[in-house]
């Protein structure tokens, strides 16, 4: 029996000097790797207008139908996207989403992306539900942790 | 008057450093633990987790106190007394230190030097015995009361041997005096002379204390928690409280028996001390992280058919070295 005990106490002593593995949060956060799926993003072109043509492709996608929209017809003198409609109301349920990245694979002009933004909390269940203002973004080209996604995407263009 | 008064500053001293070394052995178990698992244990609630013991205190005082229905109140109360009291007072005959002259007064730094030392702890520690049997008794309840009652034969049992380890250091001190058994050890340390005894008494040591791989009366995948399952809050607190004085004392003990009590070279005698205290401390932390407990039946088979036999051996030969060199 004592030779189990020795045996026993020599393991817990050479883990003693093994380096911990903790991440000591939030002093330290860990890097994230480069496919991260965090909160979701609303996208523009380049001058300006908005991606989201209000197609609700996102939606269909979603799993667990935490995607709202709403689209309207551009008016011609001051469209807000590139295509006949737009989204009037683009809504995320951020608590409900599981982040799978279905709707950045439905989307046909790469307009809703997840991000690396993982820090989102809230007190009350209704500041969840993120609208078009707090999605809304710049270009890609502003958001780099989504540039090695974006460009092996194939995504429909508007001229 | 004067006699008096230091009286009760050592008293204070003593009593209030044992009770805060108990209270931060809970931080020191943690982060022991925690090296050992190779994870940080609490660092977060004041510098280095110093201040987790306090949060757990403040804590459990807001904790709400569950007495058990037809628990037999008066002695449910008493019983966390009833183990902490002795655990407590069995630190009073422990040397923590030379004597120091303050005011042109020489002060021995113990407590009480009373010339039955190792007798009263033992004493004592037999009488905290009870305090584990009538609370799970009073709790009315199926597994505090097996928990106790099995603790509290664990407890008589390896009583037996850890005064009998003793007696040897006994036999070549010729007193049951700490205070002559520390004086006796300016040459070397009994731990030479005795070294059966020294392991004799460590592990009956760690049995005493109800601790791994002896802890099965208040394991919590066995017993639910064992003969503390129906206390909560406070009470809980001075069980567990008692537990790590208990553990304190009798390293205490070890140290005066066996390695020097409070001797050493460069530092001062109260730091030799502490060092050693909690040398044992850290290494009944570090045995509770790396052994299973041992079954009932194994405890109880090892505390009568190796210790005992093997402590009485102890003190045979003892006995007949002392003779043999003495002739």
């Amino acid at each position: 029996m004592l030779s189990g005990v020795i045996r026993g106490l020599w393991v817990t002593i050479k883990h003693s000097f093994k380096n911990r593995e903790t991440v000591q949060y939030p002093e330290v956060k860990e890097v994230l790797p480069a496919g991260y799926r965090g909160l979701h993003k609303l996208l523009l072109w380049e001058d300006g207008l908005e991606r989201c043509v209000g197609c609700k492709l996102c939606a269909a996608a979603c799993p667990v139908d935490c995607i709202f929209v709403e689209s309207e017809e551009n008016e011609a003198a001051r469209p807000v996207s590139k295509g006949e409609r737009y989204a009037s109301i683009y809504e995320i349920n951020e608590l409900r989403c599981i982040f799978c990245g279905y709707c950045e694979e439905a989307c046909p002009v790469g307009a809703i992306v997840l991000g690396s933004e993982y820090e989102f909390c809230a007190d009350d269940r209704g500041k969840f539900i993120y609208e078009k203002g707090d999605l809304l973004v710049s270009r890609p080209d502003e958001v780099p942790e989504l540039q090695t996604r974006y460009d092996e995407r194939k995504l429909l263009t508007y001229v | 008057m004067a006699e008096l008064s230091i009286i009760i500053i050592k008293i204070a001293v003593a009593f209030g450093a044992l009770l805060l070394i108990a209270t931060y052995m809970t931080w020191m178990e943690r982060r022991v633990f925690a090296l050992v698992q190779v994870r940080y244990g609490p660092n977060r609630v004041g510098p280095g987790g110093l201040l987790q013991p306090i949060a757990d205190g403040i804590k459990l005082m807001f904790k709400e106190t569950i007495i058990p229905m037809q628990a037999d109140k008066v002695i449910y109360f008493l019983a966390p007394a009833m183990t902490l009291i002795p655990a407590l007072a069995a630190f009073a005959v422990v040397p923590f230190g030379d004597s120091v002259t303050l005011f042109g007064r020489k002060i021995d730094l113990v407590v009480a030097d009373v010339n039955v030392g190792i007798l009263y702890i033992f004493a004592l520690s037999s009488m905290g015995v009870y305090g584990v049997v009538l609370g799970a008794w009073a709790s009315n309840s199926k597994y505090p009361l097996l928990g106790g009652l099995r603790s509290s034969a664990q407890l008589i049992s390896y009583e037996l041997s850890l005064g009998m380890s003793l007696l040897g250091v006994v036999m070549i001190q010729g007193s049951l005096s700490l205070k002559d058994i520390v004086a006796g050890q300016a040459g070397m340390p009994y731990i030479v002379l005795q070294p059966l005894g020294f392991l004799l008494f460590v592990v009956c040591m760690i049995a005493e204390t109800n601790r791994a791989p002896f802890d099965l009366a208040e394991a919590e995948s066995e017993l639910t928690g064992g003969f503390h399952t129906e206390y909560s809050s406070m009470n809980f607190a001075a069980y567990f409280l008692a537990e790590y004085c208990n553990m304190i004392t009798l390293s205490a003990v070890a140290a005066t028996f066996f390695l020097g009590g409070w001797r050493g070279p460069i530092l001062p005698p109260v730091a030799w001390f502490l060092v050693k205290i909690f040398a044992f401390m850290f290494f009944f932390m570090w045995l509770r992280a790396s052994t299973p407990r041992l079954r009932y039946d194994q405890l109880m088979a090892f505390g009568w058919k190796v210790l005992l036999p093997l402590s009485i051996l102890n003190v045979i030969g003892t006995a007949g070295a002392i003779a043999f060199m003495g002739s």
